[in-house]
């Protein structure tokens, strides 16, 4: 797993978020989501280094951790680009033609659903269904909602993120 | 208290707030702040309308006048007209899609004419960050009444007697599911609200969280004190950021107000809510999943018995219900049994809220009565199809449900007619579909899904749903073989016997109910190698209809990879080498000399 990730230049001080934010979970049960969904949001992923800290933190094994993290689709093992890309596949939206967008999504950046451009810019991911199928098709790219996007409109609004 | 002549309600749902009412709403307010009329005229935030389509919504009270697709640029003139000059700016009003009409009130649309607003009474109405809104309409009555007035048995007797049967899915009658918690033995028990709202194309979860969070936190509450508990946890996915955020706020102004916590009005009754968040996992709707993720584990089913009303949280009886459930537990107490009942069918009472989308002209949320029928939803509610295209078929219950033909639109909506036409109530997804939908497409499509969602614990889930998508993307690629739609129904069948939890037995009810109705489609691609809705991108190509093209360039503009070319008021030609199929020069297209063969 993610043999190829670059180096976070900024890892260690947010390491050290993280052994902060375990210091009040320690000791305690049935916490791990929690603590994982706290330490993403510091670190922005869960690299493997982050995965010790928490199992021991938590004293569980970290075979239980990684299986976890693998579980739910929220947990990232890679960074993420600075831009996040989700694309809604949500029924409503995929009626409506999300599969074109989509395509075009990858078209445009060269990538593949689930990957990151090489310069940390932009990651691309399918998501299921934000809710907001009155707009559909509907792409978000991190807290911006874009609604009845057509894959024509794509270009344009990834020029908003230049 | 501050008196104001009117008052301005801005829908901040997520789907308004993606179309800009964020910006309407500080238009308003600095608009009205230039204008001088701070003291006179009120802006609120407030939760979902239903038509997100047409956001951003508004309606300025005390008249009630409903404008939609606002836009911060339109304050300045809706301040000036309405607010100054009392006269309505016609041009932002709804206009009627039959009789082009433009209608003043909200409820005076068709949309709305037909709705009865139990769950969702609050959504629009109130603001949901502040908890004296919800107490200024009854919030927290019928708590009150509970604690005050009744005894445990008397709560669950009542809720019994109304009929109400959960919004979740299946169906359980609710009274039933809170004497077996009451029932169980043990001092310790727990109340769980699912709120882990994962059907594609369903989000009445979400606006009730965010419109109106009290009503699920009072019902919570009385759910607690019926069944012995004293505490109880809120299960939200993390893609709903703004449910949260409305949640925390009104648990924190609940405890403050002694609703919540210690010594509930003085009573000696305790109980609190805490949140859990979701993680992106499909699978946690199922209750012994979402116990499990709760308990901070990977979100894994297990066999039931023991129900989670009996061994549930932490091994403790546990009393899980759907959001849209609890929403309806206050007014039921406050209105009786009997009122409820007297609403909707002999098996069905009361009302359900539908998210209808896909191919319909008015997109957003519902709550019909129910045995209100397919047709009146789709026709009357949702103001038909589109385009002049034909109706195919209406998708209910998610990935658990299945496709409604045309001819069982005059079917009323209840749970056990859905389920006989082989789909599902489910909660509440209605997605319509038109000719140019595919319907074996749309069941590779859900079973994509359940594929992608399977936790992998049991073989028929995980292996079975995995075969089947292989036979559906044969098929769809053109590559379809004589008995796959037999091996198809073999497995679907197995699947549904064996799978552990709902997730998968139900996993093969989109497979199912399109080879019931829309056999011909299956075989077309199968035999004729053909995609009748011409969606399936393997069975079809795009030609230009030399006659029909009047040269005009656009489809040369839209086309991502340059495939199509030809000299100006020439007709064109397409590249078939380069064509990626993305259909962007079919859409495009004004004169409609794009087929697709």
């Amino acid at each position: 797993m993610g043999l190829a990730v670059k180096k976070d230049p900024g890892l260690e001080e947010k390491l050290k978020k993280v052994d902060e934010m375990l210091e009040k979970y320690k000791g305690k049960k049935g916490v791990l989501l929690q603590v994982l969904q706290e330490a993403q949001s510091i670190v922005g992923y869960l690299p493997i280094e982050v995965q010790k800290r928490v199992a021991e933190a938590l004293n569980v094994t970290l075979s239980e951790v990684y299986s976890t993290v693998t579980f739910y689709s929220f947990f990232n093992l890679k960074p993420k680009g600075k831009y996040q890309i989700r694309s809604c596949i949500g029924t409503a939206c995929y009626v409506k033609g999300a599969d074109k967008v989509l395509a075009r999504l990858e078209q445009e950046l060269g990538i593949k659903v689930g990957d990151t451009t090489d310069d940390l810019k932009f990651s691309l991911d399918a998501c299921r269904c934000v809710g907001a199928c009155g707009l559909a098709p509907v792409l978000i790219i991190n807290d911006d909602v874009y609604g009845r996007v057509t894959p024509d409109k794509v270009p344009e609004i990834l020029k908003n993120y230049e | 208290m501050e008196f104001y002549r009117a008052h301005i309600l801005v829908c901040r749902g997520t789907g308004c707030t993606a179309s800009g009412s964020e910006q309407v709403f500080e238009a308003f307010e600095k608009e009205i702040e230039k204008q001088g009329l701070s003291k006179e005229v009120k802006v609120l935030l407030t939760g979902c309308l239903g038509l997100c389509e047409l956001g951003p919504n508004i309606i300025i009270y005390p008249e009630g006048t409903y404008y939609c697709k606002v836009k911060a640029e339109d304050v300045p003139e809706i301040v000036e007209e309405h607010l100054v000059k009392g006269r309505i700016v016609e041009r932002l009003l709804y206009k009627e899609r039959t009789t082009e009409e433009r209608m003043r009130a909200l409820t005076d649309i068709n949309f709305y004419k037909r709705q009865k607003r139990i769950a969702l009474r609050n959504c629009g109405l109130i603001n949901p960050e502040v908890i004296e809104e919800y107490i200024a309409n009854d919030g927290y009555r019928a708590l009150a009444k509970v604690l005050t007035e009744m005894t445990p048995q008397q709560v669950i007797d009542e809720i019994t007697k109304s009929g109400l049967r959960g919004r979740g899915g299946g169906g359980f009658p609710t009274g039933r599911k809170w004497q077996f918690a009451k029932d169980a033995p043990g001092d310790i028990k727990y109340v769980v609200c699912n709120g882990d709202e994962g059907d594609p194309g369903a989000f009445m979860d979400r606006s009730i969280l965010e419109g109106d969070p009290h009503t699920v936190l009072e019902a919570m509450a009385i759910a607690g004190y019926a069944i012995g508990a004293k505490e109880g946890y809120i299960y939200v996915r993390a893609e709903y950021p703004l449910a949260v955020k409305r949640l925390e706020i009104a648990i924190e102004q609940a405890r403050e107000r002694g609703l919540l916590g210690k010594n509930i009005l003085g009573t000696g009754f305790d109980f609190d809510i805490f949140l859990r968040l979701g993680s992106g996992a499909f699978v946690c709707g199922e209750e012994t999943a979402l116990l499990a993720s709760i308990e901070g584990r990977r979100g894994e089913p297990r066999p039931r018995p023991p129900f989670p009303a009996v061994a549930g949280l932490w091994g403790k009886p546990t009393l899980i219900n759907n959001v849209e459930t609890f929403a309806n537990i206050p007014p039921i107490i406050l209105n009786g049994a009997e009122w409820f009942a007297s609403i909707g069918t002999e098996r069905s009472k009361g009302t359900k809220v539908f998210a209808i989308g896909g191919k319909i002209n008015n997109t957003g949320l519902v709550e019909i009565p129910m045995g209100t029928t397919l047709r009146e939803v789709i026709y009357e509610i949702g103001g038909g199809i589109p385009n002049g295209k034909q109706f195919k078929a209406v998708q209910t219950g998610g990935p658990s449900g299945g496709c409604i033909p045309a001819s069982l639109l005059d079917m009323p909506i209840e749970f056990d007619t859905l389920t006989q036409a082989g789909s599902m109530m489910g909660s509440g997804g209605m997605i319509v579909m038109d000719e140019d939908t595919c319907m074996v497409d749309i069941a590779k499509f859900f079973l994509t899904f359940t594929q992608d969602e399977s936790c992998g614990k049991c073989p028929p889930c995980r292996i079975g749903t995995k075969r089947m998508l292989e036979i559906l993307e044969r098929i769809t690629n053109g590559e379809g073989r004589e008995g796959d739609i037999e091996l198809l129904e073999t497995l679907a069948k197995s699947i549904k016997a064996s799978a552990l939890c709902g997730l998968g037995q139900t996993a093969p009810n989109p497979v199912l109910s399109t080879l019931r109705y829309f056999r011909d489609e299956y075989e077309a691609h199968i035999k004729e190698k053909r995609c009748p809705a011409g969606a399936c991108k393997a069975l079809i190509t795009y030609e230009i209809i030399a006659d029909k093209c009047k040269g005009c360039g656009l489809c040369v503009k839209v086309c991502p990879v340059s495939a199509i070319t030809g000299e100006r008021r020439q007709p064109h030609a397409i590249n078939k080498e380069k064509c990626l199929k993305c259909n962007s020069c079919f859409e495009r297209c004004p004169f409609g000399a794009i087929v697709k063969k």
